[in-house]
């Protein structure tokens, strides 16, 4: 059971993670959310994604933004770094999400087989 | 094709988010007696004036190049009166915009419910300066949330946090079964 009360015990703990500045993250993580991620399943993506960032473990924020301009790829996901160096992951469903946030946020290696680069050449026969 | 009504509902309030609405009313009612589902979101975002929504509600017409499926309001004005339902936007500019579809409850093409506990928890994690109210009413029985609530007893003005984020899912999710189950 849920209740309101939740909210009192999780005061303390939220106001302390909200203390600490989003600039101090290692990475960003971006979630496509217009009409094409999420009709391609964007939804568990996120909730995946929400949850298992919940715990503070991954040095990292969860964001949302629009149409990332390769529908066709959808779900996307994109991995920011502190440099700015983008890495974008494609047809991204909840494992594959946690995978990402496992290697690439917790071990900081890039999980080259999800990325647009290995994948899309493959999927397109190009 | 849309998935669930949870879908189509996080799709206009996206787009309320997008139009830099500061509060989003969101309703999601149910009745039997009437056999129909109502489905509104109104907000304080920047409006349409008149010739903007009916290009954006004609199925032939889209901004976007990108999109393969024609989801978006006109896919959703489509969906209502497929349904025996209709679709709705009223609209000032600089005002807000209330858009509402209904549809036939006993339709064997209605889309399932979907999860409406995940839906408010995206919204709220896309729009988190944002504040929103959800209804959910099924005949007489009735739940309200609202963030402005769950800021006041978290003592905080973002509700951005993950743990919170999925309280907030949660809890609606077993409010809506609640409310659904429930006998007056
Ligand atoms: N609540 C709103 N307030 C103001 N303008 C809106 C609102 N909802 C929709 N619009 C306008 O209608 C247009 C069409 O919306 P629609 O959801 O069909 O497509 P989109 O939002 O442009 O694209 P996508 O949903 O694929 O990202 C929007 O671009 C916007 O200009
Ligand atoms: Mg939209």
């Amino acid at each position: 059971m849920k209740s309101l009360e939740d909210l009192k015990r999780m005061r303390a703990s939220v106001q302390k993670k909200m203390e600490m500045r989003d600039t101090d993250k290692d990475y960003r993580v971006v979630v496509g959310m217009a009409t094409c991620g999420i009709a391609a399943g964007a939804r568990p993506v996120l909730n995946r994604l929400v949850e298992l960032t919940g715990a503070g473990e991954y040095s990292c924020t969860v964001t949302q933004t629009g149409c990332i301009g390769m529908c066709k790829y959808e779900p996307i996901v994109e991995v920011y770094d502190k440099e700015g160096k983008k890495t974008t992951y494609i047809f991204v469903n909840p494992a594959k999400a946690e995978t990402i946030l496992e290697r690439h946020i917790g071990k900081g290696e890039v999980v080259t087989e999800y990325t647009v680069d290995s994948i899309s050449d493959e999927r397109l026969g190009n | 094709m849309v998935e669930d009504l949870a879908q189509a509902l996080l799709e206009i309030i996206v787009n309320s988010i997008s139009a830099g609405a500061h509060n989003i009313m969101i309703q999601f009612i149910v009745s039997e007696l009437n056999n129909d589902i109502i489905l509104q979101v109104e907000d304080d975002g920047k409006g349409m004036d008149a010739e903007t929504i009916e290009r954006v509600t004609n199925p032939f017409y889209t901004s976007r190049k990108t999109r393969k499926v024609g989801l978006g309001l006109a896919f959703f004005k489509g969906l209502s009166e497929m349904l025996n339902g209709s679709f709705r936007i009223d609209s000032e500019v600089g005002k807000g915009t209330t858009v509402r579809m209904t549809m036939e409850k006993n339709n064997i093409d209605l889309p399932k419910q979907g999860n409406l506990g995940e839906m408010m928890m995206i919204a709220l994690h896309s729009g988190p300066d944002c504040e929103f109210t959800f209804t959910y009413q099924y005949n007489e029985a009735r739940f309200d949330f609202d963030t402005k609530q769950v800021k006041e007893i978290l003592e905080t003005n973002r509700i951005s946090d993950p743990d919170v984020l999925m309280w907030v899912k949660d809890f609606i999710n077993q409010e809506v079964e609640r409310t659904q189950t429930e006998v007056l």
